[in-house]
This record gives C-alpha cells, structure tokens and sequence, in this order.
C-alpha cells in the first residue's frame, strides 16, 4: 500500500524533538517507511530538524506558527487533518504522552478512522497493521486492525527499538500551508513543576518506586539518593501516594502513570494488580520487600528478602562504585 | 446549569480476566464483578459538586453498552446523579470508541449540557479516546487530565488545570467544552444509604441507536483476537547476608541483564 508513515514531533516546547521520537522514527522505518515526521510546533530549531534527519525521517512536514503553541486540540487538529487528507499517510503515529493521547483521538474522530493507544506491539500482516495493546490491568494482550487508513496508533515509550542516530543523515523540509482555525480555550497559566533534577517517569530508563514499606513521606530521600547516581526517576505506588506520602503525579499503576522502562527497582512494593498494570512491561524488574509472599516477587527477575532501609544504602554505595569504575 | 457525565462499566481491577473459550475476541464475563470505572467516579463527583456549588442544575449520567450496565448508572443515581440515559442496543456491542463516541455524542446533543465530564480512560481497554473524539463530533473545546477546575458564575466558561509531564497547564475554555477527569481531582463520595434508596425512584431512559438517530457502521478498529500475557521467565531470589546479596544484585545487574 502507498502512503507514508507519519510520526507526529513530541518536543520539549523549546524546539527539540524528545528523544522518544528516535522510538517511533524507527518502528516506522521497520515497518517499511518511509517514515516522515510531521512537527506542530511555534518554534522548531534547527538541531531540532537535523536530529530528525537523523534518527531516520525521510522528511519533515513542519507546520510551525505560533498559533500551535501552546497545544490545543481544537487548533492541532484541523490543521493536521487538512494535510492528511491531501497527502494520504499510510499511518500517523505518536508517542504516548498526555497530550498526543489526546490529539491523536481527536483527529480520529476527524479523520473516521480508528486509533490504536498505547501500543507495545505493531506488525504487518499482508498489506493490514496489527497493534498489539495491554488490556485489562495487562494482564490481557489485545491484537486490534484498523478498517481503513490512515492508521492511527500511540506507541508506549522505551518499547520500540530506537532508531540509531546517524549524523549527517538529513531531511528534506516542507512547509505546507494549512488553515488554522481561532483557538477557543485560553492559557492563563503554566505551573511548572519543582524539578527533581531526576528524569521525567515516563520516559526514564530507570525508575525507582517506592511502596507502603517506605514507613513515611521522609524516607523517599534515600530513594532520590540512589536516582541522582544512577539517573533514575522515582515514582511510588497507590498506597504510598494515597496515604499522602507523594503528589500523585508520581504514581505508578492503573490510575497512575505506566512505565517501561530497562529497569525497574521497587522497594516495599507489594506488587498489587494495579500498581502491576503500570509497570509490567519493563524490561528488568528488581524487587526488594520484607515479605517473602509479596506478589511483585512473582514477576521480578530479581528479589532480595529484607528491610529495604538496609538493603537501599548498601545497594546505593554499590551502584556508585560501579560507575565511577566505568 | 445541566451536566452530562459520561460512565463506563468495567470489570474490577482484581477479577480474574480469561479469554473466552468460545470467541477468541472477547473475555469471558462469567463470574466478573462489575464496577464504574474509576476515573469516571471522579467525574461524578465532579459534576455533582458543581451542581451543590452553584445551588442548582442537573447532572445526567450516560453509558453504553448491555443490560448489566443499569446497575452502574443506579450505582452513579445512588452517588447523587438526577438521572440516567442508557445506551442499550445489541448493533452496538463491537462498537469502537468512535462509534461510542458517536452514540454518546447523539445522547449530549439530545441533551443540551453546558458541560460534558468524563474520566481520562476506562482501565479496562485503556483507550483514553472517547473524551477528545466527543468534543470533536460535538465542535466543542476539551481539555484532558483536569486536576481542577472552576466553573464561572454565568455558566459561560469553566477554567480548568490539566496535568501535562513536567506541571499543569491552565486553560480557560468557554462552555459547553469536554473535561476528563485524572485522579486527584476530587475524592469521590459513596452513595448513602438514602442515595442508595432515592436512585431505585428516579429515570433511567433506555435508548436505541435508532432513537438517536445513528446509520449502522462498522467499527474503524476492531480486535483480531485476544492473548493472555506471557509469564515473565521465573526470578531469582538472592539469599545471603544483605551486603553480599547488594553485591551480587548489582554484578548480575551489569553482567547478566545489562540494565545498568
């Protein structure tokens, strides 16, 4: 089938692509490109363009006005479904973030097409996508096809192979012109939050979670000790955050944030369905927890038995003089 | 002011789930509890505090899907709803989200809501897409995540504090808009005792796709089949005294699954 694969550009609203976007360039370009990158943005730099160049873009359709900014579905969508349906993509794909999870619903519905949300899996089958799609806490894979294209899907961070920067690999630029309807919402105010100088949940390769077992609201420093050395977020379970011990933008789990990262270390964790529904599908999972019959240990490729209040500092010292001999 | 709440029925988290036997597209319901889905609890709360606060209005509780659906627009009457609409039709049962939100869509125009309040996702698909594809078929403003949010005296505009990674954007958007409701928002109330009494007396209208007015389509997305989970290969414990077992954890870290 014609038709490109369309990846819509998460930047950082500074005029950088995130570097989950070198995820869907290369399940794009797997899935038998072109892969061309498509960035809504007031402000693209041109890093920003060569980054996707080389990360594998074959091109970059760049709609860059500062009516984009900042995001409102009702502006986005339009303007990005008047260029679809003169070019015809194959497919339109994003990273999952609070944002593209809602855009790309809304320009389905636009569109009449269906849209595949946080997938982990995405395959061809003759001339028809497959998406693949935890369900039901994740404890049930879901394999969904779209009636006609385009096909829209959100792909979950740090599952898809990332595309090799490859520099001096570059991309065309084109600026289509598109109609941007008056925006109707009206930002008031952005409320940053205190940077933890640690990585964003969603997109760490590492992250730390800390359950009931912490005891207390003051006991995660031990925890943002062992992120600052080895570059890991730390999030925390549902009975951690309702017991009021962290602001639930921390949260691990079904009504929490999902994550997948390399690695995931939780301490006093018991692993309880829906705090596994958000974090099933990382890579590595280590499980350090006083109770022996805890759950998370059903699913941990690593556990240690013990009070995580002896094991956290040990295990801190160790990592740090690991990488400070690498 | 008039508010629709849009709730979807969804096994509990800790039911068992298994693939049917006999279609290897659906879940076996037999022996599921039932529950709201509980963001869309958060958006009944929401709704009825907006009404207390103001003194006045209607909040309307919508859902699609079969008959087992009543006992979660009772459970949103017994939580303070005023009424319900129950979108129950058998030619809907593989609907997608789109073709829910278009049901949905047909229901909030029939009835004229200043505000349409839904939850960010159901936690049984996890599709988060109905929310922003009802705003579209409506051509309203939405805004996703809300952590707050204020509606004005006049019932004109609502301003709304929506979770983005790294903070909270807030928007002012004119009304009627779509909101979707994030945890955090508010704490949803239990039904009383008297709630739960007062609900058995008020409405729930059953409706037909036909008496919204719906052509019957196929849906855009559709499940090819279902897959239980692969276990995960068996862990390992470590044993032995706490500083050897860190040392160990760290070197099969590095050496054996190279995570670190």
């Amino acid at each position: 089938m014609a038709g490109a694969l369309w990846c819509v550009v998460e930047d950082d609203r500074k005029g950088a692509p995130k570097k989950v976007m070198a995820e869907v360039l290369g399940e794009a370009a797997r899935l038998g490109g072109p892969a061309e990158a498509v960035w809504l943005t007031d402000t693209a730099s041109d890093a920003g363009l060569a980054q996707l160049g080389a990360w594998g873009a074959t091109k970059v359709w760049l709609l860059e006005n500062a009516a984009l900014a900042p995001y409102r579905a009702e502006v986005w969508t339009p303007a990005l479904a008047e260029l679809a349906q003169k070019e015809s993509p194959k497919a339109i794909l994003a990273p999952v973030t609070s944002r593209q999870r809602e855009f790309m619903a809304r320009l389905a519905a636009r569109l009449g097409v269906g849209l595949a949300a946080d997938s982990v899996g995405l395959a061809m089958d003759g001339d028809r996508l497959i998406a693949t799609r935890p369900v039901y806490a994740g404890k049930i894979l879901s394999k969904v096809t779209w009636a006609k294209p385009p096909w829209l899907a959100t792909l979950r961070p740090n599952v898809f192979r990332p595309a090799e920067a490859q520099a001096g690999r570059t991309a065309p630029v084109e600026r289509p012109a598109v109609t941007l309807p008056p925006a109707t919402m009206k930002l008031v105010e952005r409320r940053e939050e205190v940077s933890t100088g640690l990585p964003e949940l969603t997109e760490a390769e590492i992250v730390i979670s800390g359950g009931r077992g912490m005891k207390g609201p003051e006991n995660y420093v031990i925890l943002e000790e062992m992120g600052g050395v080895i570059g890991a977020a730390v999030g925390a379970s549902r009975a951690a955050v309702d017991a009021g011990w962290r602001p639930h933008r921390f949260q691990i789990g079904q009504t929490g944030r999902t994550i997948s990262p390399k690695l995931y270390l939780g301490f006093g964790v018991s692993g309880a369905i829906q705090h596994l529904a958000g974090m099933r599908t990382s890579k590595v999972i280590v499980a350090v927890n006083k109770d022996s019959e805890a759950p998370i240990f059903k699913i941990a490729d690593y556990g240690i038995v013990a009070d995580l209040f002896e094991v956290v500092p040990a295990l801190t010292a160790e990592f740090k003089k690991l990488l400070e001999k690498s | 002011m008039k508010i629709v709440v849009c709730v979807k029925q969804v096994p509990d988290t800790a039911t068992q789930v298994k693939i049917s036997g006999a279609d290897p597209k659906a879940i076996d319901t037999a022996g599921i509890t039932w529950i709201i889905s509980p963001y869309d609890e958060y958006a009944v709360e929401e709704a009825l505090r907006i009404k207390e606060k103001r003194g006045q209005g209607e909040v309307v509780a919508v859902s699609l899907g079969p008959d087992r659906v009543k006992e979660a627009l009772r459970s949103s009457l017994a939580m303070g709803c005023d009424r319900a609409v129950h979108v129950n039709d058998p030619a809907l049962a593989g609907a997608d989200t789109l073709l829910t939100a278009k049901a949905l869509a047909a229901v909030i125009k029939q009835e004229a809501p200043g505000l349409v309040l839904c939850g960010r996702q159901a936690i049984d698909d996890d599709m988060g897409a109905v929310t922003a594809q009802l705003a579209e078929l409506l051509g309203w403003p939405c805004a996703a995540w809300i952590m707050e949010e204020a509606v004005d005296a006049e019932a004109k505009s609502v301003r709304v504090g929506r979770q983005v990674e790294g903070g909270l954007e807030v928007f002012d958007l004119p009304l009627p808009a779509v909101l979707s409701a994030q945890k955090g928002l508010n704490e949803p109330r239990y039904p009383t005792l008297k709630g739960i009494m007062g609900a058995k007396k008020k409405e729930i209208r059953d409706v037909k796709a036909s008496d919204l007015g719906l052509a019957a389509e196929p849906p855009q997305l559709s499940i090819t089949m279902l897959e239980a989970l692969p276990p995960r290969p068996p862990g390992r414990i470590i044993q032995g005294e706490i500083k050897d077992a860190v040392k160990e954890l760290v070197r099969a870290l590095r050496e054996d699954a190279k995570a670190i």
